[in-house]
């Protein structure tokens, strides 16, 4: 058995979703072959190359994978997965987007967002935002997966030395093209994998009045996320936003200030270690998963709190 | 053109849903369906193109059982021209449904097909990319903003890091996310015209398509739950059990 970890990175460096995608494949038991497609991504493959567990890195560099357009890097990753028994990609936009593609070439259904490995065939994936948790066992051939990085523990990134190999096959469909991006800029950690993530949502009232988060943030250490809603009212770009349909994080500690906690949001942010609620409606939602409840106006109180830590 | 929107009928978004007690699945008995919120944005997208006079047909269509007429003519309600509905009571997984919709594709040839990038019962999100490879389309998916011009599709998408432009060539899948609009209510005149509206019934064989499904649900469990915790009254105690007690900060 041997299974392709497609790896997610910026050309340079591996992203950490990467790594517990790794781990959710040594769960699966084989060999870990990890497929880096980019355009000017050899450090990466690098990179790849030291993650502990990986027994060989691929490397597909070329234009058409550049902006990982998935008409193009779906085919390369069909082509290829053929050999495998697995094939795993973290659950991030990106895997999201080329994954189910690779799936209808060979024919095969895709296992979204697992988030346990049973055995080789069976594995556990949330549903219904996470309402509930089904146990899935699948018949076919391939078994192609997403990974749920909160699911799995990150693999260390150094310790191995894979031998790296690369792969000629271009693939481009020629039917889309990259007309630009938009990405948002800051200094403070990434929301996935973030030890701490301060939220905000529509209490926040305004994209402005975000400050005083970014400040407890910046105090904490800590990733700033938001609600649908504080998205929505364009307070805050998309990618902040934590949810069934946005990003799902687990941090120590998630701090949600005007929050009143959707079903929909609380399955981005439920599995978080400790939560911490301010509202001023007692009876918001979010106080039944909070372990730390504080009833008030959080235009004094997150002030407050970031002074006293 | 012609625009194809997929819809599926799903539990209504506000339902907390609960598992059932023999762990076969979820409770749906008396629990209220609609249709998927993300579908809904699909429709709408489609008829603002029709109102702008890009689009002049616009076909919705669902697979599964008979009750998911409600949600094609709630489609129809909101704009939607004629409806097809591939029948069948049993489950239909992303891969046969993607399968089912190329055979309507081949059929009705749009030049735009447009999906929900997530079914919020299995939240999959898998149907529109599997459809378009199938198809040998390209994809523009979590689309928020659509713009056809010049036989072309230009869709910004929202992806983790910000948001992504791509230009397609058409025939093109879109998948919706949830900035992409908000969708109209159907007014009561709109609901009535819904009924006498074109739906046609077909059947997967009718589009060659037997397997339905490939993944097997041996069980489903409640996720853990979380208890609530204590409320603290001021800051002071807050800093100090997330000091001391919790230990995170
Ligand atoms: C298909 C679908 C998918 C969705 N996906 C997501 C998702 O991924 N993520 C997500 O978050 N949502 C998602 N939503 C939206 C979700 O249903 C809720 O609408 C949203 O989470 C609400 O955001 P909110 O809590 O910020 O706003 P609200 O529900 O309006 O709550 C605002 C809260 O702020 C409090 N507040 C106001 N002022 C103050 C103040 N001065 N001090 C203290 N507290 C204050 C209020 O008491 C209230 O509890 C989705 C919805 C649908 C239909
Ligand atoms: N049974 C179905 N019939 C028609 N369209 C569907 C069906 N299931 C899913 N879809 C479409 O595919 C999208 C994504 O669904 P999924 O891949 O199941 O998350 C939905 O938003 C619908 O637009």
């Amino acid at each position: 058995m041997s299974i392709l970890v497609y790896a997610e990175h910026d050309n340079g460096a591996i992203k950490g979703a990467t790594l517990n995608t790794v781990t959710a494949a040594r769960a699966i038991g084989g060999d870990i072959h990890v497929l880096v497609a980019g355009q000017g991504c050899q450090a990466a493959a690098e990179a790849a190359a030291k993650i502990d567990g990986v027994a060989k890195v691929l490397v597909a560099d070329n234009a058409a994978y550049g902006h990982q357009l998935a008409e193009n890097v779906s085919q390369l990753v069909a082509e290829l997965g053929k050999g495998y028994s697995h094939i795993l990609a973290p659950a991030t936009t990106n895997g999201k987007n080329f994954l189910p593609r690779v799936a209808a070439l060979l024919d095969v259904n895709q296992i979204s967002e697992i988030s346990k490995v049973i055995s080789a065939d069976t594995f556990e994936r949330p549903i219904y935002a996470g309402n509930a948790i089904a146990t899935v066992q699948s018949t076919d051939a391939i078994k192609v997966l997403t990974v749920r990085p909160t699911g799995f523990d990150a693999a260390a990134a150094t310790g191995g030395s894979a031998a790296i190999e690369a792969v000629a096959v271009a693939k481009d469909a020629g039917v889309s093209s990259f007309v630009g991006e938009e990405l948002a800029k800051s200094d403070r950690p990434e929301l996935a994998g973030a030890k701490i993530v301060v939220s905000g949502g529509r209490g926040m009232g305004n994209g402005e009045n975000f400050n005083i988060l970014y400040s407890l943030a910046d105090k904490l250490g800590a990733a700033v996320g938001a609600s649908r809603a504080a998205v929505d009212a364009g307070f805050v770009p998309n990618d902040m936003q934590v949810g069934q349909t946005g990003k799902v994080v687990a941090p120590q500690l998630y701090v949600a200030v005007g929050i009143s906690g959707a079903i929909q949001h609380l399955a981005g942010m439920k599995d978080s270690k400790v939560i911490v609620a301010i509202n001023k409606d007692e009876e918001a939602p979010i106080f039944q998963v909070a372990d730390y409840g504080i009833v008030g106006d959080l235009f004094t109180i997150v002030p407050e709190l970031t002074g006293k830590i | 053109m012609k625009a194809l929107v997929a819809v599926k009928r799903v539990v209504d978004y506000n339902v907390k849903v609960r598992v059932k007690a023999d762990k076969t699945g979820v409770e749906l008995a008396n629990v209220k369906m609609a249709l998927n919120p993300f579908d809904e944005i699909a429709v709408e997208e489609a008829v603002r193109l029709k109102e702008k006079g890009i689009v002049t047909e616009i076909i919705v269509t669902t697979v599964g059982p008979a009750v998911a007429q409600e949600q094609l003519r709630t489609a129809l309600a909101l704009g939607a021209d004629r409806a097809i509905l591939v029948q069948t009571d049993d489950e239909v997984q992303p891969l046969a449904v993607a399968k089912i919709l190329k055979g309507i594709v081949d059929a009705e040839q749009p030049q735009l097909i447009i999906l929900g990038k997530q079914a919020i019962d299995g939240d999959n999100n898998q149907t529109g990319q599997m459809l378009a490879a199938l198809a040998g389309l390209p994809q523009g998916t979590f689309a928020s903003v659509v713009k056809v011009e010049g036989g072309k599709a230009q869709v910004t998408r929202e992806i983790d890091g910000g948001l992504q432009t791509v230009e397609l060539s058409l025939p093109a899948v879109v998948t919706t996310d949830l900035r992409l609009n908000e969708p109209r209510y159907a007014s009561l005149p709109n609901i009535m015209k819904a009924k006498k509206k074109p739906l046609d019934t077909k059947s997967p064989a009718d589009y060659g398509v037997s397997a339905l499904a490939s993944i097997k649900t041996l069980k489903v469990d409640p996720p853990a739950e979380r208890k609530a915790g204590i409320k603290v009254k001021t800051v002071d105690e807050l800093v100090e059990k997330l000091k001391n007690e919790a230990k995170v900060i």
